[in-house]
């Protein structure tokens, strides 16, 4: 980079395409610069050096006992088990963030204050206390006990539980993200719409989704990526029968546990690439739709 | 009281008190309940005890601690990533949401390896006497980790949904670039910037599976409030566990409609037109 | 309703699956004994009923395991660390108070004990437990709050302070505490222990299961560490139980019991020894004398008068335990 100022605002395409870059707005270079590299550094040393380990670690003892491990028929039924779990708690989350930060950012109404509260709860206590709670409902010494084993249900300890203590855990995400959003952006366009003759579903899904899908899409995300690395909640509820009960990140543990290292890193870069493939797609379809919001 | 112009007030309130109350708040009376079923004075005991008070001092301090770190270091890198346009970028933008992509447990496998006395971070430092892995900065580090994603995430969409005119119109009056940054753009971050740190200090405080790994476990040093929960249930103590859940959430609780509370008053102060 | 919907589905799929199954819940280090023996129970008893059996095996600290099993985890056996756990479950009634009694050697088929793993050519020259309290020394042993293996090493302690110093109380306290004074990190399962001694290079010597230590020698190798056996141990009998409850609710109460007894044989007892247990058939122990070391056990109840009181005197909280910490 040639470094002199007319270069500096090519390579720098202004925040929105309407607006032209402006001197009065900007920071100076070294401003500028310092950001930066602070930003790459912290990022360097906090994210990427973890990752980078995780996949050292996996390698290792070679790719073939990397896909060995994968293929492990435990393995197998870890993943799906994960899959499954994140494939029913993450719509459920994101139907009821929506519904939230709807009633939240477009009403005032007694008591919002403390719904928006409630909405964090999950989020503040311990993952091990988030699964206890559903032990302590579910289990042998709730009152529902007797009917649950009457009726051959099983909650704690099988599948059920496990889809459970994972939408705890995911709950506040998408509401949490849309609700800042969506009070920031205001109703005035929603406003209008209802002026225009809009019906309610139409604003909705006309003018609501549009303007939140890329907050919406990045909230999905972290809801699903928690979902399917969630291990303290689950961890209480699944019992660890191996090829049953355990998740993705159980598996992992109990491998790590029995020696089996390289297993257990290859298994968790695993669902390091699962996550890196989620984020890649988000930035696909950010550049497919054109514009980003950030 | 604003008037409801917009639709759907009783379907989405309606939905979201329901599934709020089946999923959350029916388990935490079952949880309240159990706490409080035998002796009131064998929970205060258990919570009450040194041991927790150390922990709780470790748990809500490295937290507290980890998620300011968040704020500093996440609103310059939301700042960067939305603002500034350089090589790699896009890179950066994309893999912010690692620590929600690798599990916990994993995160704590991974940075207990780089930070032990042999690992790759953990082997130059210790020469340097810094002992990170088993120790009070590996928590912390541990609880960095976790909650870094919260505050860029959280400002990224706010700091991009400001509106370049407001800048223009500070910058034309004469406010230099500090001057609009403290003034203008700040406040207006500030909520956002707020809610980040308070979900990455609520992600930190009950924070285990990353913890457990790095922190040693070494009883009024290193024991974090909900490894104490674990062992109570080793115990088959239900009621202590529960007590001590109790005593996390009820301190949480505190702080986040505190928080809450100061956000609504920003909102009402910078955006009240918006509204 | 979209949840309830998916749940019941869920339900279905779950509840279809039936045929021979047994549920094998048991401690941290075992995980390798069982897989072995599971394999070699299940062409047992093809061979002998025609029937095919799968044994689900979940494994992790004793005590979260049999509270997993007190609040609803549906093991037809338990296989774990300290009779004071099944105890637990015999509280509630999920089985018969004289349990122990169910199976021949007070319901354990192998035994076990505490020594010490350290690093190669023993370079702090560690023999005994009084080299551990030394100053200097880093010990690594797990959270005795947390980790049945880890209150083993404590009693196997005690019982050789209580032999060395004349049953002086206050003396034996202080000698445990030295030792404690010693360890830098208190993992929550003897696994965890293992590998931050093992893997993470900390500490220069490993309290830990016999048979823990075997294993981590022969899998990392016998050119990185040594064993140490001390003078005096404690003897573990690691304990086995049908869950009466469970398995009459299976139907599963035959095979159970079947599964258990194939233990005591001597098939059974070749893969304990195989694995490093302590045989109690007197032929097959024979067999495997030569890989132990030579130590003088002690008894739990001899000792301690038991796992209640053992429990109750020093890992309850207040016990002696948190009064290392406390002072």
């Amino acid at each position: 980079m040639a470094g002199v100022v007319p270069d500096l605002t090519l390579i720098r395409p202004a925040v929105r395409p309407a607006v032209r870059p402006r001197r009065a707005t900007e920071e100076g270079p070294f401003i500028r610069w310092t950001l930066i590299v602070i930003t790459v550094l912290f990022f360097a040393a906090f994210l990427v050096l973890p990752l980078v380990t995780v996949f050292v670690e996996a390698f290792r003892k070679g790719t073939e006992y990397y896909f060995k491990a994968l293929s492990d028929p435990i393995a197998w039924s870890a993943i799906k088990l994960t899959l499954v779990t994140a494939a029913i708690a993450v719509p459920l989350n994101t139907v009821f963030g929506l519904a939230a930060a709807w009633a939240i950012t477009r009403f005032s109404f007694r008591g919002r204050q403390f719904l928006s509260t409630l909405i964090d709860l999950p989020l503040w206590v311990s993952p091990v206390i988030g699964g206890l709670i559903y032990v302590l409902l579910f289990g042998t010494q709730s009152p529902f006990s007797p009917w649950l084993i009457a009726h051959h249900i099983k909650i704690v300890y099988a599948t059920p539980g496990i889809i459970i203590a994972t939408v705890f855990v995911t709950f506040p995400f998408v509401a949490r993200g849309l609700i800042p959003l969506m009070q920031n952006q205001g109703v005035a366009e929603e406003e209008a719409a209802l002026t225009l003759g809009a019906h309610g579903w139409q604003v909705f899904f006309r003018v609501t989704i549009p303007k939140i899908k890329w907050g919406l899409l990045y909230s999905v995300i972290l809801s699903n990526a928690r979902a399917m690395g969630e291990f303290g909640a689950v961890s209480v509820v699944s019992g660890h029968i191996r090829g049953l009960t355990n998740t993705i990140p159980l598996q992992i543990e109990i491998l790590y546990n029995e020696y089996s290292f390289a297993a257990a890193f290859a298994l968790a870069s695993l669902l390091s690439l699962l996550g890196l493939a989620t984020l890649a797609l988000k930035t696909y379809i950010e550049w497919r739709a054109g514009g980003r919001p950030s | 009281m604003k008037r409801r112009i917009l639709p759907g007030f009783r379907l989405t309130l309606g939905y979201s008190v329901i599934y709020l109350t089946l999923i959350v708040l029916i388990p935490f009376v079952a949880l309240t309940a159990r706490a409080f079923n035998g002796t009131w004075a064998h929970v205060w005991g258990v919570v009450t005890s040194h041991r927790l008070i150390v922990s709780y001092q470790l748990s809500f301090g490295t937290a507290l601690v980890a998620s300011l770190i968040n704020g500093v270091f996440g609103f310059i890198t939301a700042w960067v990533l939305t603002r500034y346009r350089f090589p790699g970028r896009r890179v950066i933008d994309s893999l912010i949401d690692l620590p929600f992509a690798l599990p916990t447990a994993v995160a704590g496998i991974a940075l207990t390896a780089l930070y032990a006395p042999n690992g790759w971070v953990g082997a130059p430092l210790a020469k340097l006497g810094i002992a990170v892995a088993f120790n009070r900065l590996g928590i912390l580090i541990a609880l960095v980790f976790i909650g870094f994603p919260f505050v860029v995430r959280t400002l990224q969409p706010v700091l991009a949904a400001l509106t370049n005119d407001v800048e223009e119109a500070a910058a034309l009056l004469g406010a230099s670039r500090f001057q609009t940054f403290r003034r203008v753009i700040f406040p207006a971050a500030l909520p956002a910037l707020i809610t980040g740190i308070t979900l990455s200090f609520g992600r930190a405080v009950g924070e285990y599976g990353s913890v457990v790994f790095i922190s040693g476990n070494i009883p009024f040093k290193t024991e974090i409030t909900p490894l104490l929960i674990i062992a109570k249930l080793e115990q088959y103590d239900y009621q202590g566990a529960a007590g001590i859940g109790l005593v996390m959430l009820l301190a949480s609780f505190l702080i986040l409609a505190f928080v809450n509370a100061i956000q609504w008053w920003n909102t009402r102060r910078f955006n009240s037109s918006s509204l | 309703m979209k949840k309830i919907a998916a749940v019941l589905a869920l339900l279905a799929s779950i509840g279809l699956a039936s045929g021979a199954e047994l549920l094998n819940v048991s401690y941290d280090p075992t995980r390798e004994l069982y897989t072995e023996y599971n394999a070699a129970f299940a062409k047992y008893w093809k061979s002998k009923t025609g029937q095919d059996v799968t044994v689900n095996q979940s494994h992790g600290g004793s005590g979260k395991q049999a509270r997993s099993v007190l609040d609803g985890l549906e093991a037809d056996v338990v296989t774990l660390a300290l009779a004071y756990d099944i105890d637990a479950l015999a509280e509630k009634k999920l089985l018969p108070d004289d349990w122990q009694k169910a199976f021949p050697e007070n319901s354990s088929p192998y035994t076990s004990t505490i020594v010490f793993l350290v690093r190669k050519g023993n370079p702090k020259g560690i023999k005994d437990w009084d080299d551990l309290a030394k100053p200097g020394i880093a010990v690594i042993t797990p959270n005795p709050k947390t980790s049945g293996g880890a209150r083993w090493n404590y009693l196997g302690a005690w019982a050789y302070a209580e032999q060395k110093l004349n049953k002086d109380e206050a003396k034996v306290k202080d000698f445990i505490g030295k030792i404690y004074k010693n360890a830098p990190v208190l993992d929550s399962g003897a696994r965890g222990a293992t590998t931050t001694f093992v893997q993470r290079g900390l500490g220069d010597v490993l309290i830990a299961w016999e048979n823990e230590a075997y294993l981590a020698l022969k899998e990392f190798g016998p050119e990185k560490f040594e064993i140490v056996t001390p003078s005096i141990s404690i003897l573990a009998e690691p304990p086995v139980a049908v869950v009466d409850v469970v398995a009459k609710r299976h139907k599963t109460e035959d095979l159970a019991k079947a599964y258990l007894n194939y233990l005591y044989s001597e098939e059974g007892q070749d893969i304990a020894g195989k694995n490093f247990y302590r045989p109690r058939d007197p032929k097959v122990a024979a067999k495997y004398a030569s890989q132990f070391g030579k130590v003088s056990l002690v008894t739990i109840d001899d000792v301690f008068g038991g796992w209640k009181k053992a429990q109750a005197t020093h890992f309850a909280d207040g016990g002696t335990f948190d009064q290392i910490y406390a002072k």
